[in-house]
């Protein structure tokens, strides 16, 4: 393997990544850090697919699926920051806890 | 060793940037410490042999998604406020459910005898790619155009101001 890096190395960076995604989707109250914290998470799962692509004997399937999540990421971050502006225009904040207008 | 040193200051760089995100209290250290995440992600594809996608990664998330991001704190938050612009709650439970997967994870990731590929490649991959998205995943490919044709129309329709007295007759 190039330069003594092994697949865990990566593995490893890319859970690191996710646990920090994870923390930020979990603890943060303002809609655009939640987002944030799952843009965090894939692309730890980006970098997943293209070590396994990579050390797994090099067919592109790993990077046709990236390119899938990269595209379904662009049109979440789209569409959810659209529905944080319509809800900013309404409620004036984007704090997650005050948006309750639909819990019974 | 010349792979193992950018390696790991890589990796710095995009651990060190998404704790930033993921801990900061000031919404745009966060928003800006996103950028530095997602170069320290691009650096690490073009280790993995990963050359198309990581300049797909440039354009799509520093070029598109990190911006629209940028446009939509800029727009939303009083962010002058720092102390409630980037309200966290419930850290330490979050803290301990976060330090408690990456546990699994690291147990799993070494004990699992992973298949490897005896031979590693290493060269240009946009030629496989393309025939790959003209090929095998064809269909997938053109789900794909009308998933971002819906997005586009929903984020249109979304985001327009709500005429209140259309609403009210």
């Amino acid at each position: 393997m190039p330069g003594g890096l092994t697949l865990n190395h990566f593995l490893v960076l890319s859970l690191i990544v996710f646990a920090m995604g994870l923390f930020c989707v979990m603890s943060r109250r303002n809609a655009i850090g939640i987002l944030m914290g799952v843009e965090l998470i894939l692309n730890s799962a980006n970098i997943n697919y293209l070590a396994f692509a990579f050390y797994g004997g090099g067919r592109y399937d790993g990077q046709i699926f990236t390119i899938f999540v990269i595209m379904l990421a662009a049109a979440e971050a789209v569409v959810g920051l659209a529905i944080v502006l319509a809800i900013y225009q309404d409620l004036r904040t984007i704090d997650v806890d005050a948006t309750e207008t639909l819990s019974g | 060793m010349v792979a193992q040193a950018i390696f790991y200051l890589l990796a710095l760089l995009t651990v060190g940037s998404s704790a930033v995100v993921a801990f900061s209290r000031n919404i745009v250290h966060s928003t800006f410490a996103l950028l530095g995440a997602f170069m320290g992600v691009v650096g690490i594809y073009v280790l993995l042999a990963a050359d198309f996608v990581a300049m797909v990664q440039l354009l799509v998330y520093v070029g598109g998604i990190l911006v629209l991001t940028i446009f939509a704190v800029m727009l939303t938050q009083g962010i002058a406020d720092v102390t409630i612009s980037n309200r966290a709650v419930a850290r330490a439970p979050a803290l301990v459910i976060s330090a408690v997967a990456a546990a699994v994870m690291i147990f799993a990731v070494f004990k699992t005898p992973w298949h490897q590929g005896a031979k590693v490649m290493v060269g240009p991959t946009t030629y496989g790619i393309g025939n790959a998205f003209l090929d095998t995943y064809a269909l997938p490919f053109e789900l794909a155009s009308i998933v971002l044709l819906a997005a586009l129309i929903g984020a249109v329709v979304i985001s327009r101001p709500i005429d209140r007295r259309a609403q009210e007759q």
